[in-house]
């Protein structure tokens, strides 16, 4: 069988499960099977998309759907084989999470038909060879994650999340549109193949770019595109979280990717930088954001749209990169992203999974509600632990590995010639070093308030570990992070396809040289060894254990904590009397947040003799929302409220308009034409 | 006979570091008790100190978990990688390829971002307020290390520690604006990093001005004495690094024979007693500052940096 045989088979099959799950989600096995199904589908299309990406000619199909003249053009070439391996990668573990996790779903009649469903508009949106089919499989993929965002219709929250998130993919929509429409010109020719060699002004090249910044960037949660992120992939079930957080926005990067690089064929140095901004404020705003939350899953969200940053200054550097014809350099930085993409994915699934555990064992999400999991939780929080370190940017994990390459990307840019981008490069290299010393502080806080410390509430005292197929899930994902943080060589030698077909050029092959470390250039200019790095820490810290246990004193002692004059223990104002989430963050609140959330804290002390308690009130201002959304919902309300009057007009009226409008329309064309 | 040699300086190395990391301790803290007319207590004593935490039993608290156990452990190896990457007395070093100087940072933010989460384990408000404060100054600090970082690798084309270390030695290099405040920023830095006056207090147990020492409060016995000396490691480790980039001389490259080793090791003890002494009399002269400055203080360091790198970006020769 074909490659797109086998793909587009998968694809149907998940749309047939989800059809079939509508009639069977009532009945007990239901989820099981669902799931099951979901879990082959996926494992079959990402294991062919590895096999494509070691080498495959791209394969095209056409099928008989969509615009008569046009039909629905597929193709899997090295790009949407690598997104379609993130996508199906990040579908197979959450069906496999789901597997155990989806037994808590008090509505499984609500997730269970969306959710193959939404993996199979994923899959397509990837595959997609033409303007038309894209666009319809990116808003099918936009409509059934509402609708699992709304699963739960019923907490007011989620109803206002849904809506947001309705309104932002409407918007993104409209504006790939628009950017397609753009792309094809008057011709109409919607094939990608077309739209490929086709030329354009400079002029509509820069609305193109614009347009698809806007669309993709809404669907990505660039800055200022962001604000529904944080409301609509916490209010989904845990798994589906994972799969809007760690995969839905890597098809946003994909749909970005593939026409800033395939369509558009790259573009020019002063675009370059908007991208680069955007990414380095999108970057330490998303992990400031992250910062002040006390909500572990909208944590993860705020903190997937730092990471998104991240990977659009990887896209930005390889665009300026190419502006200029230093291909390689365009590779390394191109590389650098891609290999974010597919860190990211495997390590926000699983922190996703892991705030999906803790929600089920304790049904709490508020931080300032938890604590002392570990001893509780133990193989959760050991997966969520390598999770953190991971997605702090931490050695010998892959969070670093693509970080490290994005600095070396930055340091080849001082030969670029134009002035801006030396100013620009630099400040968005501070910003990317500032973002990832606050992430590990972020997870510093989210580990250590959740985990450790003594219970926050009875829920949490109460805890237990969650099922096997969950804590499979999430330790197939943890073991992914530290392979790919240990062999990094071989991941950035599966991407080379990509940056060749993207910007010509390939990065040196890695997994050749010796003891397995990575040399983006010339080992004179730098090289990195997880491996190394990993066995001299392991054997380092065994070796100290040892001759500790052996030659010193191994004599341990159990004592109550030092309890500062609080009541003795067990009393439960002992433990309500510890840092908390807010309290972790407070130093930074008080450098940053004046500037960026315009933070204010006010202490109410009660009189002197009075037994009262002090309360501290902090009020944060998100400014991007005061200055963009506010006045615009503002404004639309308004109209609305203007345009009201025209519901309650007689039929004469009604039919008077009608009249006036096609008169006008008339004028128009007479005039134009 | 290379790859003997090249291995001998690496073990040499560190077990260098491993050993003269207290002595270092005590010196500072000799040079400080004589200057304030005290005799201090002998170099030799942090050695004494930390034998005898060996010997002692370990206190651990109810709830401690298994995180709390491993991380002194941890620490102490990621910080004696760390510390075994950077050239003291020789810069040929077997492994300085495994880790740049952007991975030896990182590194030593595996350990922070460890013992930050095992102050917040025990539950304890001091561990807590330790670990939350010293996570603030990290968010400054680690971006102007990074910056500085860049600033380097510009001028050496490089992020080879190895290679930096040898570019700085050769007069190629002459005076740069952009290496000097690099160098302003990276002695900030690692006043910061290494909780020293006027960032931290080394010897406070007050809990107003605590950051290290309130997040390893509930430390005892044989874990302490890991902390101890990781920490010893690390304010070598920084010394380390500004002798091998700010003050090269003396260095010793892999193809010298025994003699240049010699003379690498003499000058390399001799930088480390100027820098003591040096951390000592600033340590004297200055008062602590309260928490919220050390925001401004670093900051300043965080701004030199990126100065330094635009200054490069815009001329490679400045």
């Amino acid at each position: 069988m074909s490659p797109m045989t086998v793909a587009m088979s998968c694809v149907a099959a998940l749309l047939a499960v989800a059809v079939l799950a509508v009639a069977i989600a009532p009945r007990p096995g239901a989820s099981k099977a669902v799931y099951g199904a979901s879990l082959i589908a996926s494992s079959i299309a990402g294991a062919l998309a590895l096999i494509h990406l070691a080498g495959g000619t791209p394969a095209t199909v056409t099928l008989p759907l969509g615009l008569p003249w046009l039909g629905a053009h597929f193709r899997l070439d090295a790009l949407a084989a690598l997104f379609l391996f993130v996508v199906n990668l990040g579908a197979a573990s959450a069906s496999l999470y789901a597997f155990g996790y989806g037994a808590h779903e008090p509505a499984p009649g609500r997730v269970l038909p969306f959710f193959p469903a939404f993996l199979a508009g994923m899959n397509l949106v990837v595959l997609a060879d033409d303007a038309f089919t894209f666009l319809l499989c990116w808003e099918f993929m936009s409509l059934v994650s509402w609708a699992l965002v709304m699963a739960h219709h019923r907490v007011e929250a989620n109803v206002r999340a849904g809506y947001v998130y309705l309104v932002m993919a409407s918007f993104g929509t409209l504006a790939l549109l628009l950017a397609f429409g753009l792309l094809a010109g008057p011709d109409g020719t919607y094939a990608f193949a077309d739209l490929r060699g086709g030329v354009r002004t400079p002029l509509v090249n820069t609305l193109v770019l614009t347009l698809v910044l806007i669309g993709a960037g809404s669907k990505a949660g660039l800055v200022p595109l962001h604000v529904w992120l944080p409301l609509a992939h916490p209010a989904a079930p845990s798994h589906v979280s994972a799969l809007m957080s760690g995969v839905m926005t890597k098809v946003a990067v994909y749909g970005f990717v593939r026409v800033a690089f395939d369509l558009l064929g790259g573009t020019d140095w002063w675009q370059s930088m908007i991208v680069l901004f955007i990414g380095g404020i999108t970057a330490v705003l998303g992990v400031l954001y992250a910062l002040m939350q006390h909500d572990l899953k909208r944590l993860l969200a705020y903190h997937t749209v730092e990471n998104i940053g991240i990977i659009y200054i990887g896209l930005g550097l390889a665009l300026a990169f190419q502006a200029n014809g230093m291909n390689a350099a365009a590779a390394l930085a191109l590389t650098a992203a891609l290999f974010h993409v597919f860190n990211h994915s495997l390590f926000k699934s699983l922190l996703f999974f892991g705030a999906g555990a803790v929600l089920t064992a304790t049904g709490q999400r508020d931080m300032e509600r938890l604590g002392g999991l570990i001893g509780r939780m133990p193989y959760t929080s050991f997966a969520f632990l390598v999770g953190c370190v991971a997605i702090s940017a931490l050695p010998p994990l892959n969070g670093f590995a693509s970080e490290w390459l994005t600095f070396q990307a930055i340091l080849q840019s001082p030969d670029l010639p134009q002035w801006g981008l030396k100013f620009m490069v630099p400040a968005v290299g501070g910003l990317l070093a500032l973002s990832a010393a606050l992430a590990a502080a972020c997870f510093v806080k989210a580990f250590g308030i959740t985990f450790l410390g003594r219970p926050r509430s009875e829920a949490a005292g109460a805890a237990a570990e969650v099922d096997r197929f969950s804590l499979a899930a999430m330790f197939g994902l943890a073991g992914l992070c530290l392979l790919a943080g240990i062999l990094p060589g071989i991941v950035i030698d599966a991407l080379a396809p990509v940056t060749d077909l993207l910007v010509g050029e390939r990065m040196p092959a890695q997994t050749d040289i010796a003891w397995l470390s990575i040399v983006p250039i010339a080992e004179a200019r730098s090289s990195y060894n997880g491996l190394l790095v990993f066995v001299f820490v392991a054997f380092s810290a065994s070796f100290a254990a040892y001759i500790i246990h052996r030659f010193a004193s191994h004599a341990v002692r159990r004592a109550p904590a030092w309890d500062c004059g609080f009541p003795a223990p067990g009393a439960p104002i002992q433990y309500r009397a510890q840092y908390t989430a807010g309290s972790f963050a407070q130093p930074i609140r008080r450098v940053f947040g004046t500037l960026v959330f315009h933070a204010r804290e006010r202490v109410e002390m009660p009189p002197p003799g009075d037994l009262g308690p002090a309360r501290l009130h902090v009020e944060l201002r998100d400014l991007v929302w005061d200055a963009l959304y506010s006045p615009l919902a503002g404004i639309v309300n308004a109209s609305a409220e203007r345009l009201n009057h025209f519901q309650f007009l007689t039929i004469r009226r009604y039919l008077g308009l009608v009249f006036l409008v096609l008169v006008g329309l008339l004028l128009v064309l007479a005039i134009w034409i | 006979m290379d790859l003997i040699g090249a291995l001998l300086t690496q073990g040499l190395q560190m077990a260098l570091v491993l050993v003269a990391a207290p002595l270092l301790t005590g010196f500072v803290r000799k040079v400080k008790a004589r200057l304030q007319r005290r005799r201090g207590p002998s170099i030799l004593q942090p050695y004494r100190d930390l034998f005898r935490l060996l010997r002692k039993e370990v206190v651990l608290a109810d709830n401690a978990s298994w995180l709390f156990r491993v991380t002194p452990y941890l620490i102490f190896a990621v910080t004696w990688v760390a510390a075994a990457l950077v050239p003291t007395f020789a810069s040929g070093l077997m492994f300085s390829w495994t880790a740049d100087l952007i991975a030896i940072i990182a590194l030593l933010g595996s350990a922070r971002f460890f013992l930050a989460l095992a102050g917040l384990d025990v539950g304890t408000s001091f561990g807590g307020i330790g670990s939350s404060r010293e996570v603030m100054i990290a968010s400054l600090a680690e971006p102007a290390m990074l910056l500085i970082v860049f600033t380097l690798a510009l001028v050496a084309g490089s992020t080879q520690l190895s290679t930096v270390a040898e570019f700085m030695a050769s007069p190629e290099v002459g005076l740069r604006v952009s290496v000097g405040l690099a160098m302003i920023a990276l002695i900030m830095v690692a006043i910061a990093e290494n909780g020293r006056i006027p960032v931290d207090n080394p010897a406070t147990h007050l809990e107003l001005t605590m950051v290290h020492e309130a997040m390893v409060l509930e430390y005892s016995g044989r874990h302490l004495a890991m902390i101890e000396l990781a920490g010893s490691m690390k304010l070598l480790l920084y010394l380390s690094l500004l002798a091998c980039l700010f003050l090269p001389w003396g260095l010793a490259a892999a193809d010298m024979g025994l003699g240049g080793h010699a003379v690498g090791l003499a000058s390399y003890l001799g930088k480390l007693g100027g820098g003591a002494i040096a951390l000592a009399v600033f340590e004297m002269v200055v008062a602590k500052m309260r928490v919220f400055r050390v925001s401004e203080f670093l900051s300043a360091a965080l701004m030199l940096g990126l100065l330094a790198t635009l200054l490069l970006f815009l001329s490679r020769s400045l």
